[in-house]
């Protein structure tokens, strides 16, 4: 009886520990971004004089002189500019490849397959003086397309890898079925296996955006100039400025433009993209 | 069929692969020779002199102080990041009230650009603005410091003692969410049976941690372990975000990747540059293969 109570009282601080550490840890991971949400909205003045207290009025104008001084909204329409191409030409060509590589019996097939393997040993910093003089001789540095191409370039390896495995789990019967009654190869992949891959081209859909969102070394080394820029460059670039002409203000309100959207979409479609983002350690 | 088979085959194939060698293949095939030539990027001809980079390399001061660095980052993060974020994981499996918020608000870092997180800690961590000092200075921490041998308050990114831990200390607030999604995804795959067996038996939660749960994640520890490793090695935007490069507070932050940048990109040493980028794959290779080796375990079975 006595051994049950210290149980059940060693129950109770266990649960109670627990309880601590994860209203602990949510502070941890929900204080800085309420912050800075809180700063952007505050006057210069304040955000030095009194970092803890809530703004005297809301100072909108951060966000408009964040959005149109401080270039925001151009680096945001770059990055989709470069993002949204990027994203839809790597599904397609690597839909296309894997589609091939899983269905089909050919010499080199292996070898194809090993080689998309084979990029995802490299750090991309090795590749970065040859890629940057091979735009160059191209005539496509400093240019969106340019990076769009390295962009589809380097998502390629793991989705092509993630499709190919994806595509070799799809039932064959429906594509069997549509070859017996006369579809040509084109309307099997377009119509019948694309459809089927739903689930895994948008794993790798949210998979490769949010690592282009995240990408910086690529733009850094391959834009160069301003007017090109993609956020997280332009975001750094801002940063590295504020150092000589201070618009803090300004600065934090850009920093809850580029994180809220975010936010938002994830909380909306948190399955999804906790999938697709934990995706990547699972199958690897 | 066979040549119609090939009709498929290759415009299929094509695009992929040609995009693939040329943006991909060539940089990396191209970096492995230039690291024997001494070019500076602005004429044609690139002198060939052998392993010069290398021994250079060997030589270089900073080089090694940033390889230090990444070992650092190397030892502490996988073990901090996969501790916490497993234990969090653990905790959250219990069936506590409110997971569902835990698991949706842990992960929010991982979805927020690097860049604006690392904005956003180089305020947090800011000499007067700083919450973190402010916060310091409010529980009247200096005591607490001059412990270490600081004078007050230390001023994080600001003093070479502090500064690598202020980065790490960004890259685990952001990658415990990750991780314990992750672990979290293993724990459900393990059947409920085992536990109530183990519940029977009299075994505490903590045993059942130890003795069920850990060798049935060991392949996602192992994952994840060479995924904190590769990180550690990488540590480039959030350094370059958080601290000027080149600068008295910047070389103390080094890592090799913002070192190759700085070699290529702002003194024009591409040769040399190119040597590092090989020495970073050799030494990331050789660490992926030798965690997949040290951690290596007769996988349980379930």
């Amino acid at each position: 009886m006595k051994r049950e109570s210290l149980n059940n009282l060693v129950g109770k601080l266990t649960t109670g520990l627990m309880y601590t550490f994860l209203a602990f840890w949510s502070i941890v991971v929900i204080f800085p971004m309420a912050w800075v949400i809180v700063s952007a909205f505050k006057s210069d003045a304040e955000i030095f004089m009194s970092p803890w207290m809530p703004p005297a009025e809301l100072m909108w104008d951060n966000f408009v002189r964040a959005w149109s001084k401080a270039n925001i909204g151009l680096y945001l329409l770059n990055t989709m500019t470069v993002n949204l191409p990027a994203i839809f030409f790597t599904l397609l060509f690597s839909a296309m490849a894997a589609y091939v590589l899983s269905r089909f019996d050919f010499p080199g097939n292996r070898l194809v397959f090993y080689a998309f393997l084979g990029g995802m040993l490299f750090p991309i910093f090795l590749a970065l003086v040859p890629l940057f003089f091979l735009l160059n001789s191209l005539h496509i540095l400093n240019s969106h397309f340019g990076l769009i191409l390295v962009y589809i370039a380097y998502s390629l390896p793991f989705t092509v890898f993630f499709l190919t495995g994806f595509f070799k789990t799809l039932p064959t019967e429906l594509l069997e079925a549509a070859t017996i009654d006369g579809a040509n190869q084109l309307q099997l992949f377009f119509l019948i296996a694309i459809p089927l891959a739903q689930n895994g081209l948008v794993s790798m859909g949210i998979f490769n955006f949010l690592g282009m969102w995240n990408q910086y070394i690529l733009p850094l080394v391959l834009l160069t100039s301003n007017e090109k820029y993609v956020l997280s460059q332009g975001l750094a670039f801002l940063q590295h400025q504020q150092r000589y002409q201070s618009d803090w203000s300004g600065l934090f309100a850009a920093v809850v433009i580029v994180m809220l959207p975010t936010l938002i979409v994830y909380v909306v479609f948190q399955n999804q993209i906790q999938r697709g983002l934990t995706v990547g350690a699972l199958k690897g | 069929m066979n040549r119609h088979k090939y009709r498929v085959i290759i415009p299929f194939l094509a695009p992929a692969v040609i995009l693939y060698l040329v943006f991909v293949i060539y940089p990396y095939g191209r970096s492995m020779y230039n690291s024997f030539t001494s070019w500076k990027g602005v004429s044609a001809n690139q002198p060939f002199v052998g392993l010069a980079n290398y021994v250079r390399m060997i030589k270089d001061e900073f080089f090694w102080g940033a390889l230090w660095h990444n070992i650092g980052y190397l030892i502490f993060l996988p073990a901090i990041i996969i501790f916490l974020s497993l234990f969090l994981a653990f905790v959250i499996s219990q069936g506590v009230r409110g997971s569902r918020f835990y698991r949706v608000t842990f992960f929010f870092p991982q979805v927020i650009s690097i860049i604006s997180i690392g904005v956003l800690f180089s305020y947090i961590y800011h000499p007067t603005v700083g919450v973190l000092t402010s916060l310091a200075r409010f529980l009247h921490m200096e005591p607490f410091f001059q412990l270490f041998g600081f004078d007050g308050i230390p001023v994080w990114v600001g003093d070479p003692r502090t500064v690598r831990m202020s980065i790490g200390g960004v890259v685990v607030w952001q990658s415990v969410g990750f991780y314990m999604i992750l672990f979290l995804a293993a724990m459900e795959a393990i059947p409920n049976s085992y536990y109530e067996a183990a519940t029977l038996d009299g075994a505490s939660r903590p045993r059942q941690f130890w003795h069920i749960t850990i060798p049935l994640l060991w392949d996602t520890m192992q994952t994840a372990m060479v995924y904190v490793g590769l990180l550690a090695f990488d540590m480039f935007a959030i350094t370059r975000v958080i601290v000027v490069s080149g600068s008295s507070t910047g070389r103390p932050a080094d890592v090799l990747a913002t070192y190759l940048y700085e070699q290529a990109f702002d003194a024009s040493r591409f040769g040399y540059a190119t040597a590092i980028g090989v020495a970073m794959f050799i030494l990331m290779l050789t660490l992926s293969a030798l965690t997949m080796r040290i951690t290596h375990r007769e996988a349980v079975e379930y």
